[in-house]
Formats: C-alpha cells, structure tokens, sequence
C-alpha cells in the first residue's frame, strides 16, 4: 500500500548551509493494510525523518514514496488533501499537538471544517461519538475540556480518534507511547492492536525495543540513518543478525533478568 | 542508618487550596543503600526528591522531620539547607543537559561552584580529574563549553561533579529516562560504580522505569497519589509483589519477548485522584480490584515480612 523506495535526506547544517547530514540514507520497506512495522533506532538514526517525510513535512532529497502506485511528493492540493484523509500522524507530545487556549474537542471540528463541510451537525456529533467509542473514551469525559484538563493518555487516544473519523489506511504513530505513565501506556498500545486487526497499517516509531516488539509485525532497526537489520519481529529480537541489534537487545533493562546475568550468557555463549 | 524521613508532610499552595503532594511518608535508608524511588507522574516522587534538597518556592513543608546522619536537615528553611546542599546532600538533575552553565567552561563552572562551598579548586582537581578518567572522559573536558560535549558526556559530567564532595546522599531524578538504551545501561553502572567506590554513601533514583530499578536498585519503594504503596527489596517488588498497586504496575510493562498476538497485557482503569482534595482512606480504593468497604479507612503502612513494608488492608500479617 505505502512504498518508501531508496529514500535519503540530507539536511543543510551549519552557518551557511555548508555542512551536510545525512539524515535517512537508502532506506526501503513498504507496508501493507493490517501490519504494524516498528521503526526502533537511537535518538539521530532517521526514525523520526522517515516519519515526517511520510507524511509530507519534510520533503525527500532523493527516492520516492508510493501511496496505491501514485508519486507522493507530486501530490498538489486537492490530490493532497485526498492523501491527508488516508494518512495521518499521532505525535509524541500529546499537549503540544492542541492549542491549549481552545477545548481540546475542537481538533475534531477543524477536521469537519476541512474535510466534511457537509456533514449535519447532529450526524457529525455520531461520528464523532463512535470514533471516541472506538479508542474506549467516553464522550461525556473528554468533550468540553481544555487539554490541561485531560491526562496524557485521555489526549493521546483524543487524537487517534481524530485520525480515525477520516477514512485512514496508514496512521504514522511517532513516540506516542513514550511521554505516558506505564499504567495508561498498555492501553494506548493494545488500542493499536485493534486497529491493526481493523486492516489499518501502522507506522510504530520508537526507541523502545520492548514496546516495539509487543506491538509490531515487522521490525526496522535503524542507525545512523541506513537500515541495519529488518525482518519479521520475532526473528529480529529471537535472533538477531548484525552486531548492532544485539547490542540493543542486551542494553535493554529487563524486568527478570539482570544485566549482570545477561552478560554472563552472552559471555557462555561465545566461549 | 543514613536517611531517615518520618511522616513527612509537603503541600503546595495553589489558589484553590493546599495540593497534598506528599502526605506522611516514612521510610529509612541504610548506609550504601540505592533506593529506588517509583510511580506514576504526580504521585510525589519527585517532590519528595526536590524537598530533601531544595523545596519548590510554592510547596511548603507542612510536619515530618527527615534526618541525616543523625543531623536533621532543615527543609523547610532554604538558608539553613545551603549547609547541607552540595557536600552532604546532592542532586543529578531530570535534564542534566541543561545543568551545566552554558556560557562558562566546563572547568570555571566547578571552580565557581567550590568556591561557592569555601572549598579550594586545585586541591580537587587531583581528584576531579581521577573521577573524570573513571567515567571515561579526558581532563580536556574541563576547557570546553558545554555546547561541545555531547549529551551523554554531559550527564557524565554532571555526575562527576554532584558527588565531588562525597555527599551522604545523592537523589538522581530521572536521570535515564531522555538517553538511549545504551547510554542509559552506561550511566545506570556508574550510579552503582560510585556506591561501590564509596563516592556516595547512599542514594535515591527516582524514575518511573521500574526495569531499570530493579538493574541497579537494592530496595524499591512505590508510591501512589502523594502516599506510599509498598516498600521491599528489589527482587520482591518485582518478583512478588503484594500491593495490589505494584502487581497491575508490573503486570502492565511489556517485556522483550511479550507479544501482543500471543499475550494482551492489560493497564490499570482510570486515573489517580487528584490531590487537592483527595479521598479519604486508600487512595487507590478507587482503581482496586481488591476494595472493600474497609478501604474507605485509611490502611497503616506496614511490615508483613521482614524488609516488607505494604499499605493495604488486603494483604497483610492478620
């Protein structure tokens, strides 16, 4: 469904442009309906880049992102409007994503205002409900609030379900897990469970490999910006390949097992 | 025993009225002790970090008493607590990045922060520069500015210079939870490398990551809404937890090598009381899957093993 063929960015740094970075280098994978493909790296390997030019906020130095065959970066207004209903993002920071001066229901109603003018008032407030059904909010806890008056978790499902009332196939979901507390955090990532079984593809960006692996199909271990190991979920973390991945997986702070004890193995094995 | 905080009461002033941040927490911890510190955003766990330090402007020390080393600390008064700050008590700060003064040189700053303390800068600097070799960076560092050193560097940096003096006791906020996987195993071995090297005597982590407390924590306590949940050694809290608290918290964190298709964890239903006014009795009474009507009155904190400390009515010595 969404193709990302070869794609690198390089961004200008420096006083006067005169310093590159290359921020994305070659990077191809693709998504289909239905999957969840994690996208896990450090801070700096690209993750976020890839993200961003997904969804058309950074434009692509050079390859070429397919959405259905068509050329993403050639899409001009109304043809982009159209991508915007299918592909939507969710960002890491669930209060900086609202205005705090306006109630955080009125995220929904700039989307009614852009996309669906026609809608009836009374048919919009149904949509709107079962969209909030659907991320297990109820409309009465959440509409007419201002964003201070949520909790993290409420706002971040707030804003999913504003990606749901548009007819999505890709939702790009960057770090929304990270900034929420452990006991909301599972929710959230079983709501992207649902929603993969609803046949929508996600996009999991995160530098958490424990999330990661819970939720995603597919695995991409980036660094530095280029692809280092990729591949169904459980053969990257059952069995990884390049040194790098198992460096990570061995860094991670286990909840039963000590790093002391890790190494160790780690340590038999080699022997 | 190094620290001990008896029934501390902090509450913020706000215009509605005193937010309970920490209502009567009573814990002890003894000499070469890592404590970590637990629990969702807002339960108070970095109140209690700060007021062992520096009390915000807007919090106020309301009763309790927290001794050091035999020696009460002043927390309520922020004169009489400049004493202890530095050479008895320090912090790493939540976003050790921007600690550092970022129009001096690494070295400059620290000697102005000695100075600060009546303490001579060269009759450390043997001993900066030792410390400085031990976490694996140069005494090169101590002419750069900050903006040169990267961010793992400079959390290095600033827990070199925290525990310069050997305090008795060191809180470090959050210090994990912005690095890298990597970077955060790094930084959680020298926490335990300057216990071990007796740079510090004790400490307290505060995070919210209980799988990186229990790599490098020797006891857990856990907190709930201002109040606390459970205390106990590391390899209880996460292997045998009672609270019921503590067992949904554990049982909510995906682990490498849970997956979603074959295992649904599941979170805990709704959200913590706020503090302003807060229930009276078990404050977690609401979320439970264990309340009863007893819940309704306030459950005693405890001990129903040795080194086990638990406030609940459910579970207890009978």
């Amino acid at each position: 469904m969404l193709k990302l063929e070869h794609i690198s960015k390089t961004y200008r740094v420096g006083a006067f442009g005169g310093g590159r970075l290359q921020a994305v280098d070659d990077v191809t994978f693709d998504v289909e309906p239905g999957e969840v493909i994690s996208l896990i790296g450090e801070s700096g390997s690209g993750k976020t880049t890839i993200g961003r030019m997904i969804l058309r906020l950074s434009p692509i130095t050079t390859g070429r992102i397919t959405f259905d065959g068509t050329d993403v970066s050639s899409l001009r207004r109304s043809h982009l409007k159209e991508y915007y209903r299918h592909v939507q993002g969710v960002f890491q920071d669930p209060f900086s994503s609202c205005n705090p001066i306006f109630k955080a229901d009125r995220i929904f109603a700039l989307i009614k205002h852009e996309f669906f003018p026609e809608v009836s008032a009374q048919e919009w407030r149904h949509r709107v409900a079962a969209a909030l059904e659907s991320v297990s909010l109820n409309p009465a806890d959440v509409l007419g609030k201002y964003p201070h008056q949520l909790s993290g978790g409420q706002l971040q499902r707030l804003l999913i379900a504003r990606a749901l009332l548009l007819d999505i196939k890709i939702l790009v979901a960057d770090e929304i897990i990270s900034m929420l507390d452990a006991s909301t955090r599972i929710d959230v990532l079983n709501l992207l469970g649902d929603l993969k079984k609803r046949g929508l593809g996600i996009i999991f960006i995160t530098h958490d490999l424990s999330l990661g692996n819970y939720i995603s199909d597919r695995t991409v271990i980036l660094r530095h910006g280029s692809i280092v190991e990729m591949g169904a979920t459980e053969k990257v973390f059952g069995n990884p390949q390049h040194e790098y991945t198992q460096m990570l997986l061995a860094s991670v702070p286990q909840l039963h097992s000590k790093w002391a004890e890790f190494e160790r193995a780690a340590h038999v094995a080699t022997v | 025993m190094s620290l001990t905080v008896d029934d501390l009461k902090v509450y913020y002033r706000t215009l509605a009225g005193d937010v309970q941040a920490l209502d009567g927490v009573t814990f002890t911890i003894a000499d070469g002790e890592i404590m970590g510190l637990a629990g969702e955003s807002g339960c108070g766990k970095s109140t209690l970090g700060n007021s062992l330090i520096r009390l915000d402007t807007r919090a106020r020390h309301v009763g309790g008493h927290v001794t050091l080393d035999g020696e009460e600390l002043p927390i309520g008064d922020n004169e009489a607590m400049n004493e202890f700050r530095f050479k008895r008590v320090s912090i790493v700060p939540q976003y050790a990045m921007s600690a550092l003064n970022p129009t001096r040189k690494i070295g400059r700053m620290i000697d102005e922060l000695l100075h600060s303390r009546g303490v001579q800068y060269d009759t450390v600097l043997p001993e900066l520069s030792r410390r400085l070799d031990l976490v694996g960076l140069s005494d090169d560092v101590l002419g750069l500015y900050p903006i040169e050193l990267s961010g793992g560097m400079k959390q290095r940096v600033v827990m070199v210079v925290s525990t310069l003096l050997d305090p008795s006791l060191l809180i470090a906020d959050e210090v994990t939870s912005a690095l890298d996987v990597s970077t955060q195993k790094a930084v959680a071995e020298t926490l335990i490398g300057f216990r071990d090297r007796g740079f510090v005597k004790s400490m307290i982590v505060i995070t919210h990551d209980l799988s990186i407390l229990y790599q490098i924590a020797d006891t857990i306590l856990v907190m709930y809404a201002g109040k606390l949940a459970e205390k106990a050694s590391a390899e209880t809290i996460v292997n045998a937890p009672q609270h019921p608290y503590t067992k949904l918290l554990i049982s909510s964190l995906p682990e490498v090598g849970v997956r979603y298709a074959d295992k649904q964890l599941v979170g805990i239903a709704g959200r913590p009381p706020a503090l302003l006014n807060p229930p009276s009795g078990c404050r977690f009474a609401a979320r439970c899957p264990l309340a009863t009507t007893k819940c309704a009155e306030e459950p005693p904190f405890v001990e129903i093993a040795p080194n086990h400390t638990v406030a609940c009515w459910e579970v207890g010595p009978c």
